[in-house]
């Protein structure tokens, strides 16, 4: 099989070698030089440029409209809406500018191919124009500038002491995540006691840890609250990566980070609005990582503060023995 | 001067020999074949060397992403090619092993951005076209030059070899981020290919030092007279400012890669703290990966300058004349490609933005990064009105030239949202960010390179390439760039991250598969396009049809060179450059080009000022 693609490949290019060869020998008889760009050749260019043009609206206009559905849905968190009005924002100048530049190009090489015994117009250069388009991307992008640094600011400024602390705790290759219990402090936890059977490292000598639920299958957050994800990993960097709320920040071991955020629409919410019955939030590794990096990944449930209580009620603490002692 | 050009090719053979009578012509010793094409330290040889392991690279580099494209359109299919390419180990009945996808994704993006469109693009053509066209016999220190190309072929040889290994070469992605490229337990790759890697980057970055210097060097010392700063072609001008980011910014990375050799290899903790893996607590506290990014990306942005500034510095001679215009806005251009060269070092944190970095820092390199949209615009505008009233001849170079400004464009405005780091936080590590790459730096620079192989092919090789296989290369090409590149920043607004074996492990982005399909579809037709290419490429080197001496009517110094590999490039005195190098279809001259060797006129001022 092998051999036969072989075959096949080498017989191709002999056969396009002869016929170069045939092309350039019959030019040569003519006494014309087969390289030589005729004003054929420019039409011809120049028409395709022109193709070119409308295939490039068609072909884009037609995937912003057929391939609506598999992106996000809208946001599900608070500062993601914010965000999707950004992307809205920059995305129609985007979409402008994609559109009007190349066009513009591709109808300059439309129209201007070469003609036989034409002659350019000799223009170097005018300070006019080229203020006006230093200028006016100028303004532009100072005001994505000024919405982007003020969305940002306001997403990423630190959270609220009394703000719900989550851990998400990342090793190759699956999440755990770390309730605080009711005094929302999380327990101390070091690297070099990590055991099987104490995966995270808590240090059980550290009142905090002994309310600590810990939670391997599903991170239950309770709408409309505002939560604060402390990631950390245990051996490489991996990425806590949740695009239905537009949220996402690096776990580095040796680290913490934050990401904090409310969530607006829980999970049934967001099985209305997709349509799909079967929806789930999940929390995604967006750092390569490994073999398995792909399919790293844990459920985020959205429910009411009921449900909450009922999840949390529903396991055990880390060292329930010892919660008396606090 | 047809038949002067053929008289010097027919000399060539005889070029050890003959005693040209150079005014300062100090190689003129017998030559071996060794010495005149192995270790040659001709310009024109070296810039050949350079191509050609280039394009091998190249192929391979490709062969490697229709691999992995395969894998990623129909995952678990079993693909014949992929056994025929991996073998029964990495792909057992033509399934890819995940191990092995990274090592591809990898590897790929390594010969891509540093071997191809660093070493490949700035390799050939600076080496061709600075002593050419600014007048010079060679470049400033030739011994140099040939130690930066066989320092490039052994860095190519290296990651090839790093290929073979029992454990697969390094699998971290191209930005090797430790603590992943770092331990071994932590993915195979990161054993002895990742060590390979390190050593084939470091004499990478040997290779880029020597020739960077070189061409600084040579550029401000060697111009023939009259060539001053502000006659110089702004292919030169994009060379420069490259070979300046490259040294400054490659001594970074070695630093980078330094560390983390000591960190893999002696015990210390640059890089490394409170890290549990393979059931092993290590005794590294302190580091920061963090660190290690700050220094990667200090040069890793320089970096994407380094590849796209050459070809556009390719471009701008190429539209200009084939447009038979001078190129608009010759100052604000070299402006442009200063500023970008600056800014291009305050804007590397944007690669950062979710990795922990303080967030302040992220508001500041929001700033700087959307800065850097402005010389980039002027530069594409400039492009565009150079177009306007031309009178344009469509060569194959041409196409590929307005192709890159439309790539240029396209890619860039993606841009705009990605450096946007409110924007980022979704975004980062998408394929959102694989396709804006790819198509602003990747397929640009890629079609800036192509332009310059089909423009400069008689310089290259004293032959011209077969236009009408350079038109169907071109649109194929060009295509199917388009058709894998612009669907697939919808698959990154769906959310799926990059670097994923498959995405269909999990029902989430189960809908974006038949766009992953329409991607690979593309991919492979823009492969067979590169068939035709690399057909005519090599037909053309040995038998394609003569050049004439200046086959476009160009003005710029190398078309005053006979058509052959004359040693010291001038067989009588130096040209001596009365005017800039863009005066085509200037009024008051009957030819539609006027040389830089033609003198002014009493009243006619230079450098397109239109009194």
């Amino acid at each position: 099989m092998n051999f036969l693609i072989y075959v096949i490949l080498i017989l191709a290019a002999a056969a396009l070698w002869q016929l170069v060869r045939v092309v350039e020998l019959s030019a040569k008889l003519k006494g014309v030089d087969p390289n030589k760009v005729t004003e054929r050749d420019n039409r011809m260019n120049a028409r395709f440029m022109f193709t070119f043009m409308i295939l490039m609206w068609v072909g884009s206009l037609w995937q912003l409209f057929a391939y609506k559905d598999v992106l996000l849905p809208e946001a599900a968190s608070e500062h993601g809406a914010k965000v999707d009005w950004l992307m809205n924002f920059n995305m129609i100048i985007v979409w402008f500018v994609f559109l009007v530049t190349n066009s513009v190009l591709f109808f300059m090489a439309f129209k201007y191919y070469g003609r036989d015994g034409a002659r350019a117009t000799f223009f170097p250069h005018n300070n006019k124009l080229e203020m006006l388009w230093t200028g006016v991307p100028a303004v532009v992008l100072f005001i994505i500038i000024f919405f982007g640094i003020r969305l940002w600011n306001s997403a990423l400024a630190p959270a609220d002491k009394s703000t719900r602390v989550i851990e998400l705790y990342a090793k190759q290759f699956n999440w755990t995540a770390r309730y605080a219990g009711e005094d929302n402090k999380l327990g101390a936890a070091n690297y070099k006691l990590i055991l099987d059977a104490n995966v995270l490292g808590l240090d059980s000598s550290d009142v905090n840890v002994a309310d600590d639920i810990i939670v391997t299958d599903t991170v239950f957050i309770p709408v409309n609250e505002e939560v604060n994800f402390r990631l950390r990993s245990q051996d490489v960097i991996h990425s806590a990566y949740m695009p239905h709320f537009r949220a996402q920040m690096n776990c580095v071991p040796g680290m913490e980070t934050f990401f904090h955020f409310k969530p607006t629409k829980t999970t049934e919410d967001m099985r209305v609005i997709t349509g799909n019955p079967e929806f789930d939030y999940v929390l995604l590794c967006n750092k390569i990582c490994g073999a398995s990096h792909y399919n790293m990944q844990l459920k985020i449930v959205v429910g009411t503060k009921e449900q909450y209580n009922a999840f949390v009620k529903r396991h055990t603490p880390f060292l329930p023995g010892k919660i008396a002692a606090k | 001067m047809h038949a002067h050009g053929d008289l010097h090719a027919h000399s060539l053979e005889h070029d050890a020999h003959v005693h040209h009578g150079h005014d300062d012509d100090h190689h003129d010793h017998h030559e071996t074949f060794v010495s005149k094409y192995i270790f040659s330290m001709d310009h024109k040889t070296i810039s050949r060397q350079f191509l050609v392991t280039a394009v091998i690279m190249a192929v391979i580099a490709m062969i490697m992403s229709i691999v992995f494209r395969l894998q990623l359109a129909w995952p678990g299919e079993k693909f014949a090619f992929i056994n025929m390419v991996m073998g029964d180990k990495w792909g057992p009945d033509g399934v890819l092993d995940p191990n092995a996808y990274l090592a591809l994704v990898t590897i790929h993006g390594t010969i891509m951005v540093f071997m191809v469109l660093t070493g490949g693009l700035s390799g050939t053509f600076s080496n061709l076209l600075i002593p050419y066209q600014i007048g010079a016999r060679d470049m400033a220190s030739g011994f140099m030059n040939m130690l930066s190309y066989w320092f490039f072929f052994l860095s190519s040889f290296t990651m090839l070899c790093s290929l073979f290994i029992e454990d697969g070469a390094a699998s971290g992605g191209w930005t090797v981020y430790p603590p992943l490229s770092a331990l071994e337990k932590a993915m195979p790759g990161s054993g002895l290919g990742m060590t390979l890697w390190l050593v084939s980057m470091s004499f990478f970055i040997v290779s880029s030092l020597l020739g960077g210097l070189n061409y600084i060097i040579t550029i401000l010392n060697m111009r023939t007279k009259g060539m001053k700063m502000t006659r110089l072609p702004l292919t030169i001008w994009a060379f420069f400012v490259t070979a300046i980011l490259g040294v400054l910014s490659f001594p970074v990375l070695f630093s980078c890669a330094l560390l983390l050799i000591f960190d893999r290899s002696f015990g210390t903790s640059f890089y490394l703290s409170d890290i549990y893996i393979g059931g092993e607590a290590l005794s590294q506290t302190g580091g920061s990966p963090i660190l290690f990014e700050h220094l990667f990306w200090f040069l890793g942005h320089p970096e994407v300058y380094i590849i796209i500034l050459p070809a556009l510095g390719l471009t701008s001679e190429i539209i200009s004349v084939n447009a038979r215009k001078p190129i608009f806005g010759y100052r604000a251009m070299v402006t442009s490609i200063l500023a970008i060269g600056f800014l291009s070092f305050i804007v590397w944190g944007h690669h950062m933005y979710v990795t922990g970095m303080n967030p302040f820092l992220g508001s500041v390199f929001v700033f700087t990064t959307l800065l850097i949209a402005i010389p980039s615009a002027v530069k594409a505008f400039n492009y565009i009105t150079t177009l306007w009233k031309g009178n344009i001849q469509f060569t194959p170079a041409m196409l590929f030239a307005i192709g890159l400004v439309s790539t240029f464009v396209t890619g860039g405005v993606t841009g705009i949202i990605l450096a946007d780091s409110a924007l980022d936080i979704n975004l980062h590590d998408t394929y959102f960010v694989v396709a804006h790459f790819h198509i602003v730096m990747g397929v640009s620079a890629i079609l800036g390179m192509l332009a310059g192989v089909y423009h400069w092919f008689p310089k290259l090789f004293l032959r011209h390439m077969n236009k009408n296989l350079g038109y169907l290369h071109f649109w194929l090409t060009f295509i199917s760039a388009y058709g894998v590149f612009f669907p697939m920043h919808f698959i990154g607004l769906a959310g799926v991250p990059r670097r994923y074996y498959t995405n269909m492990e999990f029902p989430l982005f189960d809908n974006v598969q038949n766009i992953n399909v329409l991607i690979t579809v593309f991919a492979i037709l823009g492969a067979c396009a590169q068939l035709v290419f690399l057909f005519n490429f090599f037909y053309s080197i040995f038998r394609g049809p003569k050049s004439s001496q200046n086959p476009y009517n160009a003005n710029t110094l190398e078309w005053t060179t006979p058509m052959a590999n004359t040693h010291g490039n001038w067989p009588g005195a130096l040209p001596e450059v009365h005017r800039w190098p863009y005066d085509y279809s200037k009024p008051g001259y009957e030819e539609d080009f006027v040389p830089q060797t033609v003198p002014l006129r009493e009243g006619e001022e230079d450098g397109g000022s239109q009194h």
